[in-house]
């Protein structure tokens, strides 16, 4: 076991295109870390380079104490599952789970008694002498984690471990990956580009965007104090509304109305013009149905409803400046996404009885809006982060995904 | 319930197509040189007329032929394996690695597989002559490989594509070297590949004629096609008709070893299953 180092860690391909641009991410021993990202953002690379079937171009990649940029792969002693699992068809469960014993020469009595323990671990002892060919989806994957749990690596590496596999099992297996994980409580590096594994997985969440390191931090950080516009909606399912507004003394301007926000956030939006706004979904309410509290109420015309017994997520369009919506749609972009954002989406009470093409009273607290600068994305209301002195109040919210 | 029949009759019909010549050369070695010379056009040895096994018996008792057996499997399997060795490492890194003139290895290939073999023959005559080459293993075995690479190397990159790379980073990771990455995973997966490439160099190498007569001018390295036609026996206007059908038929033999051997190898879709299909 060991930890992991990255130290701008630079990656071009022969184009010239920095696929993995200056990432410094420290793995401390033990710990799993996500890698997320939509896909192309250069995740999988950063994985290969860890485990040496990538040439670094920069930067430095320490193992434990040791720099390891110029190792073979074989030298790093690392496990990885990869995407498509990669078993070796001609073998059976069991020689592909014995594999790298096999290739350290490890004595027959051991590695059958590593074997048996892994397939009893995993629940594949009644299918050690089948092909990979004749296993179902989730057996296979569990073949592929088995070959990684054999040995004793210093470091696990997941690249899309789940993604081929249906909804259903997808839930499952995480649940199995992130307990044997904390079992086995070894360094752990895992990629995915679905924001819910990376939620519910990881100590520590890295974010990256076109190669460039977002933010690194703990889920509920992530959550509750996104870096910058771009973090921000990735996090969140439904994602966070994104609207224009501007500051005015301690008001909020946006399409739907004025808001009245604390004094801290006003403060450090002051004087920067034309802001985006990031409110979540669930930081709105219909304001008939709940106990609302601080905040303010407006009155809005609701598109479509969508109901989903315990909650309702309402839809209301409304119209954004230009300067505005090309930062949206490049956001979009970004995102992997293909609706234009023009529309806010409120998650509302079970118990609201709003009908679409109504008009109705929304509450939104004003404690959670975000309020980010249009021109670099960044997150002018992170706690510590502009005013570092500041007293920062502990605002989060349980995350709800 | 038609249909099977229809099918069971059509290959019947192309069995008995494809096996009555090789029925009546059976048939042909077990005859007497005196019934043939009579006139003997039934199937089966008429009374008096069959030899039993004797024309074996005589045919393996001739040293040249023994030679020509031996010069043909030894040229035939070097030449197999050389070919195929070489096919296999070079479609390895035509499918692996990017580098210059790739595609110009690929098509001058084939040119040369496209060559007719009789326009080579004057030349190659010639070129031996003055190296030294000419009557000997060498001298059969370069071109028989220069035949049959190109085609091995074809049939061996399109099952090295086949595998996924991911399989031998995999094995790296798991703490293999490039080469042991190479022998446990790609070859074993290569493997139908492999045989296939065998069998086919083989067949070119044990049935040719025209390299065989042409390059060559006693037993030390005259292939049985050739040798065969050579065997004209005590009477030369009367040819030993049933020695030679005892002949073709041991001549026969090997490659139906080779491809009883092989053939069990040969088991198509054997990648199935390394990915999530
Ligand atoms: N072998 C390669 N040659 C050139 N470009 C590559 C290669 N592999 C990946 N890339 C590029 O690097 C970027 C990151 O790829 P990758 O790490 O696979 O992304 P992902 O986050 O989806 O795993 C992409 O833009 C991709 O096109
Ligand atoms: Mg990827």
């Amino acid at each position: 076991m060991a930890k992991i180092q990255m130290k701008n860690i630079v990656k071009k391909y022969g184009d010239g295109f920095p696929a993995v641009n200056d990432v410094s991410i420290d793995v401390a021993d033990g710990e799993f870390v996500i890698l997320v990202g939509p896909s192309g953002c250069g995740k999988s690379t950063l994985l290969r380079m860890i485990v040496g079937l990538e040439d670094i171009t920069s930067g430095d990649m320490m193992i434990g104490e040791k720099r390891v940029n110029d190792l073979a792969p074989k030298e790093r002693n690392l496990a990885m599952v990869f995407q498509n699992y990669a078993l070796y068809p001609h073998l059976t469960v069991y020689e592909n789970i014995a594999f790298p014993l096999r290739l350290a020469k490890a004595p027959a009595s051991e590695i059958d008694e590593k074997v048996r323990k892994a397939s009893k671990t995993l629940e594949l002892d009644e299918h050690l002498d089948r092909k990979p060919g004749n296993l179902s989806g989730g057996q296979r994957q569990r073949v592929a984690m088995g070959r990684a749990i054999v040995r004793d690596a210093d470091a696990f590496l997941f690249d899309e471990p789940l993604s081929n596999l249906d909804a259903k099992l997808r839930g499952q297996m995480r649940t199995e990956i992130a307990r044997l994980q904390k079992r086995l409580g070894i360094t752990t590096v895992y990629v995915t580009h679905d924001q819910t594994e990376a939620m519910t997985l990881g100590d520590r969440v890295a974010v990256l965007k076109r190669g460039v390191l977002q933010q690194l931090a703990t889920p509920r950080e992530l959550y509750t104090q996104p870096n910058n516009l771009f973090v921000a909606g990735f996090i969140g399912s439904p994602p966070m509304n994104f609207l224009p507004a501007t500051v005015e003394g301690t008001t909020l301007s946006m399409p739907f109305g004025d808001v009245t926000i604390p004094q801290k956030s006003a403060d450090r939006a002051a004087g920067k013009g034309l802001l985006i706004a990031g409110i979540r979904p669930e930081h709105f309410e219909d304001a008939s149905v709940a106990e609302v509290g601080e905040g303010s109420t407006f009155r809005a015309t609701v598109d479509v409803v969508e109901w989903l017994g315990n909650e309702a997520y309402a839809y209301i369009p409304f119209e954004a400046q230009p300067e505005v919506q090309e930062q949206l749609t490049q956001l979009e972009r970004d995102l992997d996404g293909e609706s234009m954002r023009t529309q806010l989406v409120v998650s509302i009470d079970g118990a609201s009885r709003i009908t679409a093409g109504e008009e109705a009273d929304i509450w939104v607290n004003a404690e959670h809006i975000h309020l980010f600068d249009p021109s670099t994305g960044e997150n002018l209301t992170k706690e510590g982060k502009v005013q570092a002195n500041e007293q920062a109040t502990d605002t989060g919210e349980p995350a709800a995904g | 319930m038609n249909r099977k029949i229809g099918t069971a009759v059509g290959f019947l019909l192309i069995m008995v197509w494809c096996l009555l010549p090789v029925a009546w050369i059976i048939s042909l070695s077990f005859k007497s040189q005196e019934a043939i010379t009579n006139g003997s056009p039934g199937f089966l040895p008429v009374d008096g007329g069959g030899a039993g096994w004797q024309n074996y018996i005589d045919v393996w008792n001739n040293e040249q032929f023994r030679r020509a057996i031996l010069n043909s499997i030894g040229i035939s399997l070097i030449a197999t394996v050389l070919s195929v060795l070489i096919a296999t490492l070079a479609a390895y890194a035509i499918a692996r690695l990017e580098f210059r003139g790739k595609k110009f290895v690929l098509t001058a290939a084939l040119a040369i597989a496209m060559f007719p073999v009789v326009s080579l023959v004057g030349p190659l005559f010639d070129m031996w002559r003055t190296i030294g080459l000419y009557d000997t293993w060498p001298g059969l075995i370069i071109p028989y490989m220069s035949f049959t690479l190109p085609l091995a190397i074809w049939t061996l990159t399109a099952f090295f594509r086949e595998i996924p790379w991911e399989l031998e980073q995999a094995a790296q990771v798991d703490g293999a070297t490039s080469w042991q990455a190479f022998r446990k995973v790609i070859v074993p997966l290569a493997a139908p590949g492999v045989f296939t490439a065998a069998i086919l160099t083989f067949f070119f190498a044990w049935n040719d004629f025209v390299f065989g007569i042409s390059l060559t001018s006693t037993e030390t390295a005259r292939p049985i096609p050739a040798a065969l036609s050579f065997f004209v026996g005590a009477d030369p206007f009367n040819r030993p008709a049933s020695l030679l059908a005892a002949g073709a038929v041991i001549a026969t033999v090997p490659i139906i070893v080779i491809v009883l051997v092989f053939q069990r190898k040969i088991v198509a879709g054997l990648t199935s299953g390394a990915v999530k299909g």
